[in-house]
């Protein structure tokens, strides 16, 4: 029984040129209270925080503890 | 990160206080303070700063009982005609008493409350007898605070653990057993004591936009709670009194029409009509409100737009910023604007939470469960209408009768064959090459019990639902696959959503009569208070599935007049009524 990928839109999204994840901030990854973000690293070899998993409440912690104002958290598609 | 290690770890501590949401970190602050020398751990499945119902912080009190504004006795009072009088008064007095002293610690805290030109609380009157919301203007702040108490006070903090299991023994409780979530690796925490302040069960109605997680409650709370104590043996109370919330449609966060309503706005039907008396939440108001949205003047609404500019201004300054600040970028989103029309609303999806409704882990007033050492409090211990203060407060009492507890007692023997059994639980899905993903046997399952078990109840239903649930929980015991720690925390939550589904469905079956308004609202039987004036008590039975049993309700402190008894009963707007007004 194979795993299917199917895209989805997510909630929150991260300004690239913003984030700080390469100077070793994790603090949107710490916040979240359902722990759906992630460290990525670009093609680039720098590092940005994204979603993962689609697993969001749209609760705002990575939004307002960014040190960078880096994270917008928009509401799923679903509910908009 | 994320991948699966072999691995399992013991350690020991005088307290475990499992959840560090509300009631967790008040639990941990008391009990250290009582004992300095107690080593106290704080569980978390996601880190303490931000974690559990209140992660981004809360608008105000529902339920403070301020002396000049309100007694324990009328609040008491108040909760058990609320509650159909199914309500075991001493926890419910006993926090009413000691809710005050929370509140000036919190004060201490840095967490402060709204004082009027006088310099006194500026307490609303919301409820039908007493006088208890008090706004907090700077609500976005209590976790931050919470969480420098922590830090000062010394207490062990172990994020990233999640427990999956209590470990029992001699009839006691010994311990807990927890998985990493990022690294699926195993912990064995022995414990004299332990306190369970694991929240609601937020993730067991399916919300009507399919998104698994655009729930009502935070969605981290997916009922381990009840399911640990229940697979432990003790006893959960009144199960079949769902909690079921009016919220901002699709939006699925709360409307709070009792925060507008004491500056004018108020819950309206489709003709902008007010329809009940009062917005405070009860079963039966739920009831009206479902009628109206079922008739022909339906949907609901949230109306403010009759305020004036500075009022709707002020209304969402305290609605937008704290508890679900992505409220107005919902409204933005969507074109609304309170002052141009009326907001369309809904009821939530069906959960458990003692702290709007009355179902939960039974407790007496010391917080204490049926099982010897553990404790519990907040949305998930059944002490009625508990909400932010009940889970500070509670969490309180029970942080300091378990510093008490544990001085006279060492360690409850557990057996090891328990962890290992546990651990193959865990780990079957990590050991499968293929086969279901956790998410779509949690919506299987919820899809099930929307349409099964959510009320009106209907007995050959909630069979079907029983049926179904064997169905599924066999293909999660059998089938279910995941790739890394993440989605093994899920496939843990999975199993927690199942059995809070099926102790649902259970409880409701048990009690033959219709009590709560829409809660329990069970259409082939009327109410009958000469049967069913008890609690039902739920434990886990010899074959293995819930068993219930009747429970007296413990004679009343405090007494209730005939004619006050119907306070909450008759909720629907009448010509009388809006004369009167």
């Amino acid at each position: 029984m194979p795993l299917a990928h199917t895209a989805t839109s997510v909630p929150v999204t991260v300004n690239d040129d913003l984030c700080i994840a390469d100077k070793g901030c994790t603090v949107c990854v710490d916040v979240c209270p359902l722990d759906v973000l992630r460290i990525a690293v670009k093609d680039d070899g720098t590092k940005t925080a994204y979603m993962k998993y689609d697993e969001c409440w749209y609760c705002m912690p990575c939004e307002a503890d960014c040190p960078t104002d880096a994270v917008t958290v928009n509401l799923p598609f679903l509910l908009r | 990160m994320d991948q699966i290690l072999d691995g399992t770890d013991q350690i020991d501590c005088d307290i475990l206080v499992i959840g560090g949401g509300t009631a967790g970190p008040m639990a941990a602050l008391k009990a250290k303070r009582k004992n300095p020398e107690a080593n106290v751990v704080l569980l978390e499945k996601a880190h303490v700063k931000r974690s559990g119902a209140i992660s981004m912080g809360m608008d105000g009190l529902n339920n403070s009982v301020i002396p000049g504004y309100a007694t324990p006795e009328q609040y008491t009072k108040e909760i058990t005609i609320a509650n159909d009088g199914i309500v075991d008064q001493a926890p419910i007095y006993r926090y009413a008493e000691e809710c005050y002293g929370i509140i000036q610690e919190l004060d201490q805290f840095g967490i402060r409350f709204q004082k009027d030109q006088n310099g006194e609380y500026d307490v609303k009157k919301v409820h039908h007898i007493g006088t208890y919301v008090l706004p907090m203007p700077n609500g976005d702040t209590v976790k931050k605070a919470l969480y420098r108490q922590l830090r000062k006070a010394r207490i062990s903090i172990s994020n990233r653990y999640m427990a999956t299991r209590l470990l029992t023994g001699e009839g006691r409780v010994a311990g807990a057993i927890c998985a990493n979530t990022r690294s699926a690796e195993f912990l064995v925490i022995r414990a004299k004591a332990v306190i369970m302040c694991l929240g609601a069960a937020g993730r067991l109605g399916l919300p009507t936009s399919g998104y698994l997680y655009g729930t009502y409650e935070n969605p981290t709370n997916s009922g381990e709670g009840y399911s640990m104590a229940y697979h432990a043996g003790a006893g959960l109370a009144n199960l079949e009194c769902y909690q079921i919330n009016p919220l901002i449609k699709d939006y699925n966060g709360p409307a709070c029409a009792y925060v507008a309503g004491p500056m004018g706005g108020y819950t309206a039907n489709s003709a902008g009509d007010r329809f009940i008396e009062c917005d405070y939440w009860s079963g039966q108001m739920m009831q009206e409100f479902y009628d109206e949205l079922q008739g022909g003047k339906g949907p609901v609404y949230l109306k403010l737009n009759h305020l004036a500019e500075e009022t709707v201004a002020e209304i969402e300054r305290v609605l937008h910023i704290v508890e679900r600040p992505t409220r107005g970028h919902f409204h933005a989103g969507r074109g609304t604007d309170y002052r141009k029309q009326m907001i369309e609303m809904h009821i939530s999806e069906i959960g458990f939470c003692s702290g709007h409704s009355a179902s939960g882990v039974f407790v007496d007033e010391n917080a204490k469960t049926t099982l010897d050492g553990l404790y519990a409090a907040g949305d998930m211990a059944n002490v009625p209408h508990n909400y932010m203060l009940g889970a500070f407060t509670n969490g309180a009492i029970a942080g300091t009768e378990a510093i008490d507890f544990i001085k006279d007692v060492d360690f409850a023997p557990f057996d090891m064959g328990e962890v290992e059994k546990e651990r193959d639980r865990v780990l079957a899905p990590t050991k499968r090459d293929d086969g279901i993903p956790p998410n779509q046997i949690e919506y299987k399952t919820r899809r099930l019990v929307n349409d099964y078990l959510q009320p009106p109840k209907v007995t050959a239903k909630m069979m079907t639902a029983q049926t179904r649930f064997e169905e599924v929980r066999h293909a999660m015991e059998t089938e279910m696959y995941v790739k890394d720690s993440h989605e093994l925390m899920r496939a843990l939550e999975a199993s927690s959503v199942m059995d809070c589904a099926d102790m649902a469905a259970s409880a409701s079956l048990y009690r033959t009569e219709s009590r709560w308004g829409l809660y329990h609202n069970r259409v082939e039987y009327a109410q009958n208070d000469e049967d069913w004036f008890c609690h039902t008590i739920m434990t886990k039975g010899e074959d293995g599935k819930p068993s219930s049993r009747k429970q007296d309700v413990k004679p009343y402190i405090v007494e209730i007049d005939e004619d006050e008894k119907g306070a909450y009963a008759n909720q629907r707007v009448t010509s009388e009524t809006v004369a009167a007004e």
